[in-house]
């Protein structure tokens, strides 16, 4: 009798069927993909002002951009996949195999991963072509930006999977996800300058994940001098990286213990 | 050696009592048809076996094992059954033998994909993506999907829905195959020919408890029932029920001299009796 394969391997397999299945749903590909790219094509050509010297507003949606992708890409797309796949009895059929819940999670982390860095590198060609973004040239703001597309990946989609137990049915979910999306991205400072909106606004966004990758990607991709315009006068990068560890925590656990793999 | 061993199993919904009671044996090697109507505890019970559903009392071994566990040992433990769902469809954006090949890889020991692509009869659809599939294709990817993992207790539940006659029989040639590898399967099903054709026994459940459980040619005294003879007496069809087709027969054979008209001999089906069975309890 061979051994069972390991959740690992089997994860990964996973990860490389979500990403066919994900490639081959050409509408999703669009939506998910494109859809950040058409946002900072339109904002960006609408609002060409500057907004401190030589910070221009493209360059601070640049930022929002990337950082409510990581949000639309794991957590919006998964609260609304998984109860479909829920709904088709797929995760029942897969809940009778050996294949462990763990491997299930991993697969979607590494579908997530990766239509992140092709959607990153999809913003950041049309900022750079079209918008004079610059691009930093510090290796220790790259070493941000790498943790915090891996973080808030990993944390987007650990949220994406737990929330999933929301929404009643596949039909229903955009109804109870994307209004939590657009809001969260209206509040944390994605299409308006953070510091410009009233304070309950700030304060409600402080909780949430989505405000702190957009300021985290704002260290990354404004000069420094604009650090002293953000709420507590600096990046506050380490506090970032706490809250999101938090939220990932808080995914994880419901996502281990309230996974639902059948309608009922 | 038993495949599934129940005792006083009991499981509720609110004031709704689904299984009221479920002794229930099944020996490594047979086939076991569960018969009953919608909502008669059926699905409730297959699916406590199959590790889906809690139970509220009552002992379950299957292949010695609690399926309530969970972890490592549930792994292992799954890697030995199979499972055909009543209904499952995927957004269907993979080719049959993409998922056939990736589900095997969850097992320790699968079957040859191209073997069981084979004996389920998609051998001309397995580069097909599965939305292209017809809903009989599909179902036989479920089975497929089933028994890739070389189980040793199969479930199937309501495997030939949407089937046409060829592909049921078709079906049942596979199944008995699986019977010939020592495979042990529960199946679940309406159609009671299926039932006949293809189980050791046959159990009937309603109302939460097990009626009777047989042999599908003793249950509800089918064996010993009385036959009815029917034949052609001048322009109308007479008929007789009897204890003794054959001297019945004798009778009417010196009475035309020879050949009896439309002459036909009948028990009652696995269906009369199921039916019959049924009925009694909703009195």
């Amino acid at each position: 009798m061979n051994k069972i394969p390991s959740a690992l391997s089997l994860g990964v397999r996973r990860g490389g069927l979500e990403i066919r299945q994900f490639a081959r749903q050409r509408e999703s590909v669009i939506f998910t993909l494109l859809f950040p790219v058409i946002l900072l094509i339109i904002f960006g050509s609408v609002f060409k002002d500057t907004i401190a010297p030589g910070v221009t507003f493209s360059q601070y949606f640049l930022a929002g951009m990337i950082a409510s992708g990581l949000v639309n890409t794991g957590f919006q797309a998964l609260a609304i996949t998984i109860p479909l796949e829920r709904d088709f009895g797929a995760l029942k059929r897969l809940r009778g195999t050996p294949m462990p819940a763990s491997s299930y999670f991993i697969g979607k982390a590494i579908l997530i991963i990766v239509s992140m860095v092709l959607q990153i590198i999809m913003l950041l060609g049309v900022g750079l072509i079209f918008f004079n973004v610059e691009i930093p040239t510090d290796p220790h703001k790259w070493f941000t930006f790498a943790w915090l597309v891996l973080l808030g990946s990993a944390c987007s989609t650990a949220l994406g999977i737990a929330y999933s137990i929301v929404p009643k049915s596949g039909r229903g979910a955009s109804a109870v996800v994307t209004p939590i999306v657009i809001v969260l991205q209206f509040f944390s400072g994605v299409f308006f300058i953070f510091t410009q909106l009233p304070s309950w606004m700030q304060q409600v966004a402080s909780i949430f994940p989505l405000k702190w990758l957009t300021q985290g990607m704002r260290s990354v991709f404004l000069p420094d001098t604009f650090a002293t315009q953000e709420v507590a006068k600096s990046w506050e990068n380490s506090r970032t990286f706490a809250i999101l560890v938090i939220w990932l925590i808080i995914g994880v656990f419901f996502s281990v213990r309230k996974f639902k793999w059948d309608r009922d | 050696m038993n495949a599934i061993e129940v005792t006083g199993l009991r499981k509720s919904y609110g004031q709704v009592h689904a299984v009221r009671g479920i002794d229930l044996t099944i020996v490594s090697g047979e086939i076991f048809a569960l018969l009953g109507p919608n909502g008669a505890g059926k699905t409730t019970t297959v699916e406590i076996l199959e590790g889906f559903r809690r139970r509220d009392a009552g002992v379950v071994k299957v292949l010695g094992f609690d399926p309530r566990e969970e972890g490592r040992a549930a792994r292992e433990w799954r890697n030995r059954i199979g499972i055909v769902l009543q209904s499952t469809s995927d957004s269907g954006d993979l080719t049959v033998i993409e998922t056939i090949q990736h589900f095997s890889g969850y097992y320790s020991n699968p079957r040859n994909v191209e073997e069981v692509i084979n004996s389920v009869g998609l051998e001309e659809k397995s580069g097909s993506l599965i939305r292209k599939l017809s809903g009989g294709q599909r179902r036989r990817l479920d089975v497929a999907l089933g028994i890739i993992g070389s189980p040793e207790l199969l479930f199937l539940d309501e495997p030939t829905t949407g089937f046409d006659p060829e592909a049921r029989r078709a079906f049942w040639a596979l199944i008995e195959k699986l019977r010939g590898d020592g495979t042990t399967i529960l199946l679940t099903t309406h159609y009671l020919d299926e039932a006949e054709a293809l189980a050791d026994r046959v159990g009937v459940i309603n109302d939460g408890q097990i009626l009777e459980i047989s042999s599908p040619m003793q249950l509800g005294g089918r064996s010993t029932a009385q036959a009815l003879v029917t034949w052609r007496d001048g322009s109308e069809i007479a008929s007789e029920s009897t204890n003794n087709p054959t001297t019945v027969i004798n009778r009417l054979m010196s009475h035309f001299n020879g050949e009896i008209p439309e002459l036909t001999v009948t028990r009652p089906s696995l269906e009369d009796i199921y039916l019959k069975m049924i009925g009694i309890t909703h009195e």
